[in-house]
């Protein structure tokens, strides 16, 4: 088993694609030793960068995440997609349909994309996310793009993952500030309006500069508004430009990175102290009497919850 | 589907034929039959579709043909999986298939051919008994 870990991360090391494509899935499914294997690679982790592409479902951005990455691989750059779509809720299946949009960088050697699905993970999505992006890193990825859809508070929490979001919007939807959700601004660091071979991106353009101009959220420095067209190949070089410039406000980075660390840490323990303490109360059968006693109306949930604990504490 | 282990299955169309509607079902109903389906669209050559299944490190590989030309399309992508390392990756075929052909795709290493009028729980049901659920 272990031996079967060290190959894949052999593989890594000497940039085996099928290596680094199945060691992520093995990952992703959480095979046993997968934290070891994650152990292994978090060494050969920290030098690429990571970008964040959220927005509403249909706003362009796989189309604008093929287009990045084929100006970064141009710019001599090695680029890992990461595309997030969701899992359904009924049957566990997903549909991953954003490799659609990106037909033309599947031959560039440079570039490598994995489709991935939100499997229900209830934050664990996240975690998912960040040990994807480390493989890749691992693997000699640069630029990290990671396609979200900026509905959920999980794909919201994705995103935070990376070093900076952007945040892809669309004219003709209305009030372009309606058309920016709700706690999107705390995480933009870039502001795209793509389809801007359509009327209205300057109407947009204006609204969210007028907001940014009147926002006590935005400290430090003020995110970029940008227009492009990923179907017209419109802007992007810009929009790499600006994605790849380095931010001013060093100090800003560091506590995002702290904060970063600190959750990672703290979801990381909450997951493991829960599947250990799960674990020993079903194998000693505690959980089933417990479950016996209320059914029999001899206890309740909460104080099941806090003798449990007692006993465990006192093992 | 109970198995922990999420099956993971390509759908592609080579070729230059536009029936795309074939894909689609089988696509969403993969989908709702508890599979992680990735679709890849129309027109694509045997290297986009080769490498996308590496990439997304697939199951299987189900390549959708209602041209005619299955004989030669699944011949040059089972040919490129064995170039690139990757023919242990399942491959089925779907589409208009005359049973005189089927047979000859099977000796390629398809491991099975589904034609008009196949229910999906046929296909998935084929998938989760191929597939091993470690
Ligand atoms: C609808 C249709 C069209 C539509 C397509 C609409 C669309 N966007 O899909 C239109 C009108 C555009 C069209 C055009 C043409 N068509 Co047409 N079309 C059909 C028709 C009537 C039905 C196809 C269909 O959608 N079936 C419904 C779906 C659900 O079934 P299916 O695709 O077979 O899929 C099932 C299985 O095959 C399998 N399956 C399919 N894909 C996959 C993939 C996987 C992974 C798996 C596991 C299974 C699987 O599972 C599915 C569910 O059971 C068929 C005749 C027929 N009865 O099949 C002709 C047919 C396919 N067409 C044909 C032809 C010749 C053409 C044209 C060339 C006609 C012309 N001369 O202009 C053009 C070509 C267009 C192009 N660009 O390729 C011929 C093909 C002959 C051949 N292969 O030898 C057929 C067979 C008609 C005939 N008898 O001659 N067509
Ligand atoms: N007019 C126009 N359409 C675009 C542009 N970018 C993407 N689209 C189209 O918008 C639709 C959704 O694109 P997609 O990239 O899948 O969006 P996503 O859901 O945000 O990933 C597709 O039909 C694209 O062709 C653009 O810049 N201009
Ligand atoms: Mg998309």
């Amino acid at each position: 088993m272990k031996n079967s870990w060290d190959k894949l991360i052999q593989g890594v090391r000497k940039k085996d694609i099928r290596a680094m494509a199945r060691l992520i899935t093995r990952v992703e499914n959480r095979e046993d030793g997968w934290k070891t294997a994650m152990t292994e690679i978090y060494p050969l982790t920290g030098k690429a960068r990571v970008f964040g592409i959220t927005g509403s479902p249909g706003a362009g951005k796989s189309t604008l995440t093929s287009e990045i990455a084929k100006e970064l691989a141009d710019r001599g750059h090695t680029v890992g997609i990461i595309a997030v779509d969701p899992s359904s809720p009924f049957s566990g299946g997903a549909l991953l349909g954003d490799r659609l949009r990106m037909q033309q960088i599947f031959t560039v050697k440079e570039i490598y994309i994995r489709s991935m699905a939100t499997r229900g993970m209830l934050g664990g999505l996240c975690q998912a996310a960040r040990d994807v992006i480390r493989i890749m890193d691992a693997f000699g990825k640069d630029v990290i793009l990671i396609e979200t859809v900026g509905v959920g508070q999980d794909e919201i929490e994705i995103v935070k993952t990376a070093d900076r979001v952007m945040v892809v919007c669309i004219p003709g939807m209305g009030d372009g500030i309606q058309a920016i959700k709700a706690g999107v601004m705390e995480i933009a660091d870039l502001y795209v309006i793509n389809k801007a071979d359509k009327p209205g991106a300057d109407e947009v353009e204006a609204d969210i500069q007028a907001m940014l101009s009147l926002s006590s959220d935005v400290e430090g420095d003020v995110p970029p508004v940008l227009q492009t067209s990923a179907l017209k190949k419109q802007g992007i070089q810009q929009l790499v430009s600006a994605l790849l410039e380095n931010p001013s406000d060093t100090q800003k980075q560091k506590v995002k990175e702290e904060i970063r660390i600190r959750e990672e840490i703290l979801s990381l323990m909450e997951r493991e102290v829960f599947r250990q303490v799960r674990s020993v109360w079903e194998n000693d059968g505690s959980l089933q009497d417990s479950v016996s006693q209320v059914m029999q109306k001899t206890s309740d949930p909460y104080t099941i919850v806090k003798q449990m604990l007692l006993n465990h504490k006192n093992r | 589907m109970n198995q922990k282990r999420k099956i993971r299955v390509l759908v592609a169309k080579p070729g230059l034929d536009g029936h795309e509607r074939g894909a689609h079902v089988v696509a969403y109903g993969l989908r709702d039959a508890g599979f992680e389906v990735i679709y890849t669209g129309l027109r694509q050559t045997t290297e986009q579709i080769v490498n996308a299944a590496i990439q997304e490190d697939v199951d299987v590989i189900g390549l959708s043909i209602l041209s005619g030309a299955h004989v030669s399309l699944t011949r040059k992508v089972m040919d490129e999986l064995k170039n690139q390392k990757a023919g242990d990756i399942m491959v089925i075929v779907g589409g208009i298939v005359p049973d005189e052909d089927i047979m000859e795709l099977k000796e390629m290493g398809v491991r099975e051919v589904f034609t008009a009028g196949t229910p999906i729980s046929a296909i998935s049901g084929f998938i989760e008994s191929a597939i091993p659920a470690d």
